[in-house]
């Protein structure tokens, strides 16, 4: 009966092993506070809001026109990925015959699983020179906004179609029996019902687009400067810390940390929106 | 405080009821007092006391929902297995009683094996089904888990059909034969007490009269207490049959007794109007 | 004629989507078979990459991936049992690690870099390394491995864990000789999970395992990952256009191998221990 009391050794030992990857966490958000704290505490985070550039080496420390391209580039890519994610979703779940649509998944997941900086890759060396030709540099939100679109639209058209596979049955027949065309049935019964299905992988999307680095490091020209223009160059958060912690010393260190530390914040308030909808839509 | 005190109905605990004559000499392997389980706040089951005679088949029977398989998890602790799950009373079973903490719930497991409705075979070979409950026990001769194995599955009839097929899925068999072997992969551990909840209903006729067969056969050597919907079932393979019925929405034991005399000569109304089919 | 207009609305879109992929896949594959070689995959980098070979970045690959499934696995293993089986499903507590390590998953993998950096590299003095990285990427891809094994967990038929434990099997032998064999699919899934995302990440490792293209002598040198040889190539190496392809069609042929062989070695284990689902 060598292991007849083995249980509660066990358990003690697994729920450690949990404790210690939950702590992880923790970890994670102390270690960023730690290294971020020359850079944020007293209010000198206000000269992150107030500084009206980024020359860390002077002790300026303006992070919004980063702020501002990593929003552009998550609005340009959300606002070109929702729809044709979107669509791609109808098409796999409505209309595409069943081999085409097993291809079709197949191929969405083989997108999705392409390493980020391949996309740069490409971006940078197919894309990037097209868009010279219609606009120097070529390097530009747009080129980048291009990219990530790209990495988003299969996340987005897989929990779409998702959502859209999980509306009840009976509404899609109650519509049909209403005599309402496919068009009709799709736009007007079934997007909505999935509606808080799509939304919660839009806003996954997001995070992964806020939280991208590679792809637009290599695509968007990293330039610190206000989005003003699809053509020009921008910086983005991410590609601002992977482009200076290599030689960041003191503070400057410290505000990488923080802009590290914000980007965290940001994300997980969105993947926790994103969850309070799912939750939402398992419960309606 | 006192047996009586609390419970609205009699305790059929040895000599204390009329269960007519015994079909053998009465020992009380297991004796359950004032048993009451509970489900987070939904209590389930409420004052229940019987004996459970050695050698002898006890059918539960009553309609769905009135705790009766509840009672039986609670025989072999796998109401354990929910922390919301609350147990009260005590059970004696060699003078211990199973309830409490001090007692080894695995080795209590392997004392009162149990039976479910449908059949669950593990999803290995066959061999390995009964292989694995042995080592686990501790049984590391190769030869004597071997040996076990084969009485095993001759007990339930099933040598014959598996023996050239030891290594393939348990989970090819009919349902009949899963059933079997689930009874087999409980035997070979011998225990002294089978817990059985329909085993019988997930199986077509053909099977089911195999496994009842079955069951009346390990009477005499094992205690069996089986839980039935099928009157006519537990008339023919049972010694004793407890009644059990919803009062207020909490299970109650009605009445207990020598299984022919509480179908014959019921002494609750409810169970004559149960057994007759007017009620239920 | 509405309804024409729509069903071509949407046939375009879907043509529109996978174009695209076939643009970026046909470039990769072209342009990388095009420089792809035998002695491309057998020698030293040379000209900062230019010409030579990536052996050592795919040893440096590796070794990182190694470390990172070597901590992971057992790890992960251990937290999705105990949730699935050591807990009860609805306690306070396990919500709670269940919540954290959901949060993991969404934190960018730049932070990830920084944390790494900041607590395995400098606090614990592991400097640039292999085993920094490696132990970087374990934080990273635990929580997703984690969470596909737990679901794969609760999700085996509880007919057998009420059957094993009725049996008087203790919970521990349920799970090792039951349960986690039935759930292999899905921990099968997990592990493809992380092993795609801990290959293709670029971020993370940059300040972690760092950049040094020699081939490493043990997993306490930098190592030079794939996809940072990649990123190195087409940033900061004029005329590493060929090379960087080539190594990108590496890059993603080790993904596919690896995945193979994550699928064929759980079949392994699984061998002898179940017959059939």
């Amino acid at each position: 009966m060598l292991n007849k009391h083995i249980d509660k050794p066990v358990s003690v030992l697994l729920m450690s092993i949990a404790v210690l990857c939950g702590l992880i966490l923790l970890l994670v958000l102390s270690f960023l506070v730690k290294e971020a704290w020359p850079a944020i505490n007293d209010g000198a985070w206000r000269s992150f809001l107030v500084d009206d550039a980024w020359y860390p080496l002077e002790g300026l420390f303006g992070i919004s026109p980063m702020i501002l391209a990593s929003l552009a580039m998550t609005v340009g890519a959300i606002l070109l990925a929702l729809p044709l994610g979107v669509s791609s979703a109808i098409f796999l779940v409505f209309y595409a015959p069943a081999p085409v649509g097993s291809v079709y998944r197949l191929m969405l997941n083989l997108l999705a699983g392409i390493p980020s900086v391949i996309y740069g890759l490409w971006g940078l060396t197919k894309l990037v020179p097209l868009i010279v030709q219609w606009q120097a540099p070529g390097v530009s939100l747009l080129a980048a906004i291009l990219v990530l679109t790209l990495m988003i639209l299969p996340t987005v058209a897989l929990t779409s179609a998702a959502a859209l596979t999980a509306v009840p049955q009976e509404l899609i027949a109650g519509a049909a029996a209403l005599g309402l065309t496919r068009k009709s049935q799709i736009l007007l019964v079934l997007i909505p019902a999935a509606k808080t299905g799509i939304i919660s992988g839009v806003l996954l999307a997001v995070a992964r687009a806020l939280g991208e680095t590679m792809a637009v490091l290599m695509v968007a020209g990293n330039v610190v400067q206000n989005p003003t223009s699809l053509f020009a160059p921008v910086r983005a958060l991410t590609a601002n810390i992977a482009l200076e912690m290599a030689y960041a010393t003191g503070t400057h260190r410290a505000g990488l940390f923080a802009s590290g530390l914000l980007l965290t914040l940001l994300v997980l308030l969105l993947a926790w929106l994103a969850s309070r909808l799912r939750s939402q839509a398992q419960r309606g | 405080m006192t047996l009586t005190s609390s419970i609205n109905t009699r305790p059929y605990t040895l000599g204390s009821m009329n269960t007519g004559e015994p079909c053998c000499e009465p020992i009380a392997h297991l004796q359950v007092q004032n048993l009451s389980l509970a489900y987070g706040q939904k209590t389930v089951l409420d004052g229940v006391s019987l004996d459970i005679y050695k050698g002898c088949i006890t059918a539960l029977i009553g309609p769905s929902g009135c705790g009766k398989t509840s009672f039986l998890s609670a025989l072999n602790r796998l109401t354990d297995l929910s922390a919301s799950t609350r147990v009260r009373g005590s059970v004696l079973f060699d003078g211990e009683d199973l309830l409490s903490d001090k007692v080894d719930v695995l080795t209590l497991r392997r004392r009162i094996g149990m039976i479910f409705q449908k059949p669950n075979p593990f999803p290995l070979s066959i061999r390995r089904n009964l292989d694995l409950p042995l080592k686990e026990h501790g049984v590391n001769d190769r030869k004597i888990r071997a040996q076990k194995i084969e009485t095993a599955l001759r007990d339930v009839g099933l040598w014959d059909e598996v023996a050239d097929r030891l290594d393939s899925s348990a989970l090819a068999l009919s349902g009949g034969q899963q059933q079997r072997l689930c009874i087999a992969r409980a035997l070979v551990l011998e225990p002294e007490i089978l817990l059985m909840d329909e085993p019988c209903s997930a199986l077509d006729p053909i099977s089911s009269a195999v496994v009842e067969a079955l069951i009346i056969r390990l009477r005499g050597q094992y205690t069996v207490v089986i839980v039935t919907h099928n009157l006519a079932q537990a008339r023919r393979v049972a010694n004793y049959a407890a009644f059990f019925w919803m009062k207020e929405r909490v299970g109650k034991l009605i009445e207990f007794g020598q299984c022919q005399n509480l179908f014959e000569k019921p002494n609750h109304q409810l169970t004559a109007a149960y057994i007759s089919g007017t009620q239920g | 004629m509405k309804e024409r207009g729509f069903t071509l609305l949407i046939w375009a879109s879907a043509l529109l989507v996978a174009a695209m992929l076939l643009w970026v896949l046909s470039d990769v594959f072209i342009k990388g078979l095009s420089h792809l070689s035998w002695s491309f995959l057998m020698d030293e980098p040379s000209d900062s990459g230019r010409s030579g070979g990536i052996a050592p970045i795919l040893i440096s690959t590796l070794l990182i991936l190694l470390v990172a499934l070597f901590v992971s696995i057992p790890l992960g293993l251990a937290v999705a049992v105990w949730l699935s089986d050591f807990t009860e499903q609805r306690s306070e507590f396990a919500n709670i690690i269940r919540l954290t390590l959901d949060a993991l998953t969404g934190v960018p993998s730049i932070v990830y870099g920084l944390f790494g950096n900041a607590f395995f590299s400098i606090f614990l003095g592991l400097g640039f390394s292999i085993v920094s990285g490696g132990l970087t990427l374990a934080c990273m891809i635990l929580p997703v491995f984690i969470r596909t094994c737990e679901s794969g967990l609760s999700a085996v038929n509880n007919d057998w864990r009420k059957g094993a434990l009725a049996l008087g099997l203790s919970r521990s032998a349920t799970v090792w000789h039951i349960l986690l064999p039935a759930a292999a699919p899905a921990i099968v899934t997990g592990l493809i999970l992380g092993i795609g995302r801990a290959t293709a990440e670029t971020a993370a490792l940059i300040f972690t395992s760092g950049y040094v293209d020699r081939m490493p002598e043990s997993v306490m040198d930098s190592g030079r990952s794939l996809a940072v040889h990649i990123y190195d190539l087409s940033m900061n190496v004029t005329g590493g256009d060929d090379a960087a392809y080539a190594s990108a069609f590496v890059l993603i042929t080790l993904i596919i191998l690896l995945n193979t062989f994550a699928q064929a070695g759980v079949n392994r284990w699984l061998k002898g221990r179940l017959v059939a689902l």
